[in-house]
């Protein structure tokens, strides 16, 4: 058990033993070190089957919307990333902050399974960052591994180690914060041409099976009952049958998170088929920055989002062109 | 320029109850002609178009969509059509993000009083689709079925 | 048994595509999937396990069933059904090909369903024996040999190349399509069958404990209390079932075309929360329902139904593809039995 671990595991416990939270909302163990599944804890002694590793990629934030409605408070464990989805969980009202107790916590990148899968990498007993690399110890002896190759895209362009909200903080390392450039994927596609374009979106997005993860998993789709769930909305859709329903789903999808999508990454972590679907979400993000001034959804728990405001000298949208595509 | 390659292209206009519409109207009460393909659908607002109203367009057998509201400023719920302008921003660029020509969807502020502008706005859309051709990157190609 | 050289393979598709379609795994925007041969398609036969199953070739995601189309006051009612041409499935694994008998229980038992047995009598299927399982497979404990699988052909692939036995007249005539083979050396295969049988018993799935799954505990294992804890982080999306070789739950929906209607069937999944909608109410209000409705089903409810199989074949897709990594694993170590 790393240190880190020990001292979260050692702060839920403390917090559960105080009386006033009745849960501690973390990650539990499953058969692997590598197959964590949230979970909520309500005793110290389910607090044995607690772990933090780097493989707790899953974000948090949207249980809570269910979880804050029971009695009594509940604490949450968040990544510096994962604040910003909760962040805008509270501003959407979808969260209520004072029924829930933030703990930030440490976080130097998260793993994707499927990256160390494709490294050959199997049979893992335990894993640690060292320096660039990532040391796994596996049943059939130590492996290394570059960080760059085995982390989740999300985290090769991090957003800082700050947490937006947090009512204390479990960090023991102090990493350095790396400068990244989050739109460079988004730019090569831009300087694409439409045609090239359509072929990589339509490669990427024929493999979907509209399974739905990425909607499920995104804290900012919290709707009730989703549009294209809804009978009565004249696109539900339960298979995509012909290949205009891949790109209805995926482009009302990415809108309709607009202006609120923190880039939190879950939906490219979850995507079985592994569609890079941050690039949607991310051309929006860089859309409304060059547009409408620079903005992170999530960093603040008040105002108006990009898109429930204006100002009387915005681009015409027919303009929007010469000021997307010229940065 | 339609008979230079023989298509007929399918726009759909949305346009607003306070302006746009009236503007039509007029166009037509002043006899300024404007393609029969144009089909119009009034909206009390061009504020009331949803991303999935255009999306849906394209899906029936659009082949070019068109939003025409009130002048910034005019607008009879007096903000409605600044928040159409972010909308359709983001969303036409974000189409073209995906490999849809661009010229293919368009925002025109048209006013009750500008009957002449809707008239030479619908011609020069319809001369730009046309000469795109048919839409085949956002189609559905079992509407399309006979 | 015939052997074809690791250079000859390619030769020996383009061979079979020449005389009808051929659909294999192939990489397409990163991903292995089932897909039809053709120059420079990029055939991957060293990837376990495909996105998506091999069902797809008989149960498609979505088909169009019948159409329907208005001409003046008339409804044309257009049958879609045709006769299907022969067809290769090439490098179906074990799992994969079981679960094909798990399908068949439910759509060639009467009323048979003549969409599914079209495809099914047409295709001719090579299976592909697994040189290297993963930790996620489980299939010895469903009785599947991952090293001897069945169907039309077997293959095994080794260093040195492909070796494929017939099975069936089926199969023969395939594989008379290629001359340019030599025979095979049986001992190399055995070899292969060897090292991959061991490699499974070190599986750390391999030694479930089904044995709770019975008709008679039914109710205690409904009502067991480790449901809770078990669907807690479910999401409530489909990727299980979608990704699942014997999920064949299905939906019937309608398109409005301009002329009539195209009335289609496709997946449907247990894990949505309309699944089970009718026009009075939802019985399944919960996801803690739906969660357990899957996996009753898998072990408990077919099982009753058709003779003892499951409904479940270790494939460990679910396994490697959860959102969330909630699985049939941890359902089976919590509730099969003996799990420790």
């Amino acid at each position: 058990m790393s240190e880190l671990e020990k001292r979260i595991i050692e702060k839920a416990a403390t917090l559960l033993a105080g009386g006033e939270i009745k849960r501690v909302v973390g990650w539990k163990k499953g058969e692997f070190i590598h197959d964590p599944s949230p979970a909520t804890f309500e005793t110290e002694e389910s607090l044995k089957d607690f772990i933090y590793n780097d493989f707790c990629g899953a974000n948090l934030s949207k249980y809570l919307i269910d979880i804050f409605k029971r009695e009594g408070k509940t604490a949450v464990f968040l990544k510096p990333c994962d604040s910003y989805s909760f962040n805008q969980l509270v501003k959407e009202h979808r969260i209520k902050r004072e029924n829930v107790y933030v703990v930030g916590i440490e976080c130097h990148g998260k793993l994707a399974n499927y990256k160390v899968e494709e490294k050959g990498i199997t049979g893992i007993t335990s894993e640690a960052h060292e320096g660039e690399n990532v040391v796994f110890d596996t049943l059939y002896g130590k492996v290394t591994a570059s960080r760059e190759e085995v982390l989740l895209d999300r985290c090769l362009t991090c957003k800082g180690k700050k947490h937006v909200v947090a009512d204390e903080t479990v960090i023991i390392n102090d990493y350095e914060d790396k400068v990244s450039d989050r739109f460079a994927m988004v730019r090569e596609l831009e300087a694409m041409t439409a045609e090239e374009r359509f072929a990589f979106w339509q490669g990427q997005l024929s493999k979907c099976i509209r399974c739905n993860a990425c909607r499920n998993v995104c804290p900012a789709c919290s709707c009730l009952k989703c549009v294209f769930d809804n009978p009565q909305s004249g696109i539900a859709a339960k298979a995509n049958d012909d290949t205009f329903e891949e790109q209805l789903f995926h482009v009302i999808r990415a809108f309709h998170v607009s202006g609120r999508c923190t880039d939190c990454g879950e939906c490219s972590r979850v995507c079985p088929q592994h569609i890079p679907l941050h690039l949607l979400n991310r051309k929006f993000i860089k859309d409304i920055d060059s547009l409408y001034g620079e903005y992170q959804a999530g960093e603040e728990a008040e105002g108006k989002t990009p898109l429930t405001s204006y100002t009387e000298s915005d681009t015409e949208p027919n303009n929007v062109f010469t000021v997307t595509e010229g940065k | 320029m339609q008979e230079v390659n023989n298509f007929t292209p399918n726009i759909v206009a949305f346009c607003c109850n306070w302006c746009s519409y009236a503007g039509a109207d007029l166009a037509g009460s002043s006899r300024l002609s404007y393609p029969a393909n144009v089909k119009i659908i009034r909206v009390p607002c061009s504020c009331r178009v949803n991303p999935m109203f255009v999306l849906k367009a394209f899906q029936q057998g659009a082949d070019g969509v068109i939003l025409c509201g009130c002048h910034p400023g005019d607008c009879h719920y007096v903000t409605g059509n600044y928040y159409t302008r972010r909308r359709m921003s983001l969303l036409f660029s974000f189409l073209n993000y995906m490999g849809i020509e661009k010229e293919r969807t368009r925002v025109e502020w048209v006013s009750a009083a500008e009957g002449a502008k809707f008239s030479e706005v619908m011609n020069d859309f319809v001369a730009k689709v046309t000469a795109l051709g048919e839409n085949k990157r956002l189609q559905d190609l079992r509407v399309k079925e006979e | 048994m015939i052997k074809i050289n690791k250079n000859d393979i390619n030769a020996f598709f383009a061979a079979v595509a020449e005389k009808m379609p051929l659909y294999l795994p192939v990489k397409k925007a990163g991903e292995t999937n089932y897909g039809m041969y053709a120059e420079g398609a990029e055939v991957d036969l060293t990837t376990l396990k495909t996105v998506k199953s091999a069902k797809d070739f008989f149960f498609p995601q979505s088909e169009t069933m019948m159409k329907f189309r208005k001409e003046g006051k008339n409804i044309d009612i257009i049958d879609v059904r045709e006769d299907k041409e022969p067809f290769v499935i090439f490098g179906v694994r074990a799992c994969d090909y079981k679960a094909f008998s798990v399908l068949d229980n439910v759509f060639l038992q009467e009323p048979v369903d003549t969409f599914y047995k079209a495809r099914r009598d047409a295709a001719i299927i090579c299976t592909l024996a697994c040189g290297r399982p993963e930790e996620s497979c489980f299939c010895k404990v469903f009785g599947i040999d991952a090293a001897d699988p069945q169907g039309d052909v077997t293959c095994f692939l080794t260093e040195n190349g492909l070796m494929l036995r017939a099975n069936t007249e089926k199969g023969e005539a395939l594989l008379s399509l290629y001359n340019n083979s030599e025979k095979a050396d049986e001992k190399e295969v055995k070899a292969a069958q060897d090292k991959t049988r061991e490699i499974i018993k070190k599986l750390p799935f391999s030694n479930l404990d089904l044995s709770r799954f019975t008709e008679e505990n039914l109710k205690e294992l409904f009502a067991a209390e480790e449901w809770k804890e078990l669907s807690e982080a479910c999401l409530g999306c489909g990727t299980c079932t979608f990704v699942c070789p014997t999920c064949q739950c299905f939906d019937i929906r309608e398109f409005k075309t301009r002329q009539g209607v195209i009335r289609y069937r496709c997946w449907d999944s247990c894990m949505y929360s309309d699944f089970t909608q009718m026009a009075a109410a939802n019985p399944r209000t919960t996801q803690l329902q739906r969660f357990r409705q899957r996996f009753m089903h898998k072990l408990i409810y077919y099982p009753s139904q058709y003779g003892g199989t499951y409904s479940c074949v270790g494939c460990g897709r679910c396994v490697n593809k959860c959102p969330q990594h909630l699985n049939i694993v941890k359902v089976i170590k919590k509730l099969g039995g003996k799990n420790d």
